[in-house]
């Protein structure tokens, strides 16, 4: 859930821990989408920080894939003042001149004209000029971070695009920016987007690695035949309307909590729904799609619950049967039936003084569905 | 209905919307897409609008002679200088320039400078950069799709800060095989607008010359929330433009 995705990088970071780091995947059936789910987090964000209901006092965002007016632009449309934008947001612009050619051109042509509009610096937008270079940026960032008060009051990051850093800079040096900014000590929270579908399946699992928590975007309707032209228009419509957004949280416990919600355009704005089945429709897509049958059908989990478990008291006014595993020919004969296995009649004795040995088995595992997730630590607070 | 010479321009039209600022055209052998970026040549310069065409599949003179069939003449526009015809075909000039990205950066420079000049002139009409086409910068490039990328990020950059378009053909079929589709991928990221043109599943056809699918991905643009994303209609080339009809249209 989007809500409580922001509470998390809200909330911050505890004593003694890294800052919690968000992951946002998405792919290209639904990247309008994604990229208006990096949107909304970075804008709901940024109304906590500005309300002081964040451990940050601010946000700064580094833009590689957008320019750095669509993000104020779509604050703004969220109900965030220029007062609030210019204390609580910071945009490194990673947009307008990522490698420093519009400054080379200037260079060679003498211009020090500083009244062109991609040169100047506005109040809450810094120009970086070198993307390639991972350590500068990484202190660009906190430059920025630890403008927002005076002292060292915390801040959090987002980046928008590792696909794009990905491109003027290898993994591990980005993996190490990343954990750089998660273990600094003034960094509250960071969260980042990437598109899986741009780089080998390693890279976004890497970045996933360095996450506590990730968010995919997915397409809303899969389409079978995928790939091709024109393929089924109206999967492609759906999937540029709507996706859904599946969360996974890993909880200082180990356990990992999944959520799931469905994301839509409205106007020009991006609207959260949550789904009311969660859990179900969750559980059910997490069990691998293997070529055998992993789950029981209403005729197998009959036949199951009349199985005649050994060393088992039936208790039902008959005779006790106590099945020893032995089927004794006539009734093996007689019996066919594989699930309900033959019986040796015994006549349990009376009790008498001298007690014999006796098994009294209690079945405690009929609630429990076989291989739910449920933890049985679930609870504990450690 | 089709207007005689503008190639049936109603139903591209309609599909592309108004504000649709990054336009990619994809294609293959089988369908090859040219036609559409001529199209939206002639109508960006029709319109009153300024281009730049970067051109490195053909000289001037067979853009001169499509365009004109077309009812477009692209010498006068070029003397008015409405018209910015870069020729590509030597590009990047050897090493002795420097090295691929600063024949690049060289190059974006010249079109910054066009533009700029446009939005600051009297008749500031929409300025669109066309490029013909992208797999083969990839090749003057040497391959390096770094370099290709950086390139399109600055003339894509270039949209948002000055108020133009671009335009950009691309061949679907080169990238097929390879396991990380590498351009085209960053390609169709970056569109707002994806125009792909293939053959028919049937085959080929004498009145139906492929098809063509239009996904506008109208982002954030209230006026495009609603409207169609995905469009599919058939073409037609003719000697003066082509005929966009839906399957089935066609007498």
């Amino acid at each position: 859930m989007a809500e409580a995705v922001v509470r998390c990088l809200r909330d911050g970071r505890l004593d003694g821990e890294h800052a919690p780091a968000l992951a946002v995947e998405g792919s290209l059936q639904c990247c309008p989408l994604a990229a208006g789910a990096m949107l909304h987090i970075a804008a709901a964000f940024a109304s906590q920080v500005a309300a002081g209901k964040a451990q940050a006092r601010g946000l700064v965002v580094v833009a590689f894939d957008r320019s750095p007016l669509v993000y104020l632009e779509f604050m703004r449309r969220r109900s965030l003042d220029t007062n609030a934008l210019d204390r609580c947001v910071r945009i490194l612009d990673c947009y307008s001149d990522p490698l420093g050619w519009k400054q080379k051109i200037q260079n060679q042509q003498h211009q020090g004209n500083s009244a062109k509009q991609f040169s100047t610096n506005k109040e809450n937008i810094t120009v970086y000029r070198s993307v390639k270079d991972v350590t500068k940026l990484m202190s660009s960032v906190t430059e920025l971070g630890g403008g927002f008060e005076e002292g060292k009051k915390y801040f959090s990051v987002a980046v928008d695009s590792i696909s794009s850093m990905l491109r003027h800079a290898s993994v591990p040096s980005i993996s190490g920016l990343l954990t750089n900014l998660r273990s600094h000590e003034q960094v509250s929270s960071i969260f980042w987007m990437i598109h899986s579908d741009l780089h080998e399946p390693k890279v976004p699992r890497a970045f996933e690695c360095l996450s506590t928590m990730v968010a995919c975007v997915e397409p809303a309707l899969v389409d079978p035949v995928c790939g091709e032209s024109p393929g089924n228009l109206s999967v492609l419509e759906q999937n540029y309307s709507k996706a859904k957004f599946i969360v996974r949280l890993k909880r200082r416990n180990g356990r990992v909590k999944h959520l799931y919600e469905d994301l839509y355009i409205e106007g020009n704005d991006i609207k959260f729904d949550s789904a009311p089945s969660v859990s179900i429709e969750v559980n059910q897509s997490l069990v691998p799609k293997a070529q055998f049958n992993l789950e029981l059908s209403e005729k197998e989990r009959s036949d199951r619950a009349n199985v005649v478990l050994p060393f088992e008291h039936q208790g039902n006014g008959e005779p006790i049967r106590i099945y020893d595993g032995r089927r004794s020919l006539p009734e093996a004969q007689r019996d066919l039936s594989l699930t309900a296995p033959a019986l040796v009649d015994e006549i349990k004795a009376p009790k008498s003084g001298t007690a014999k040995g006796e098994i009294h088995y209690f079945r405690d595992s009929d609630d429990e569905q076989p291989d739910s997730d449920e933890d049985p630590d679930d609870d504990l607070d450690i | 209905m089709e207007e005689y010479g503008g190639g049936g321009g109603d139903l591209l039209s309609e599909a592309m919307g108004s504000a649709a600022r990054v336009v990619v055209v994809e294609d293959c052998v089988e369908a090859p897409g040219a036609f559409v970026l001529h199209l939206l040549l002639k109508r960006a310069l029709a319109s009153g609008g300024a281009a730049a065409f970067l051109a490195l599949a053909q000289p001037f003179s067979y853009y001169d002679r499509v365009l004109r069939k077309m009812g477009c003449n692209l010498s006068l526009h070029r003397r008015n200088e409405r018209l910015h015809f870069f020729e590509l075909l030597g590009f990047p000039g050897g090493a002795r320039e420097g090295t691929i990205a600063d024949s690049f950066v060289r190059l974006y420079n010249e079109i910054q400078r066009l533009v700029e000049a446009n939005r600051a002139g009297e008749n500031a009409g929409q300025f669109t950069v066309v490029i013909d086409d992208a797999s083969l910068l990839e090749v003057v490039a040497l391959g390096s799709v770094n370099d290709v990328l950086d390139f399109l990020h600055y003339c894509f950059a270039l949209t948002s800060e000055m108020n133009c378009s671009l335009v950009v053909l691309i061949h679907e079929d080169i990238y097929a095989d390879e396991e990380n589709m590498g351009l085209l991928l960053h390609l169709r990221y970056i569109a707002d607008l994806v125009i792909k043109a293939a053959p028919l599943s049937t085959g080929l056809a004498a009145d139906v010359h492929g098809q063509l699918s239009v996904v506008n991905k109208g982002t954030f643009s209230e006026q495009r929330a609603k409207a169609q994303k995905v469009w599919n209609f058939h073409f037609k080339g003719k000697e003066n433009g082509a005929d966009f009809f839906y399957p089935g249209t066609r007498h």
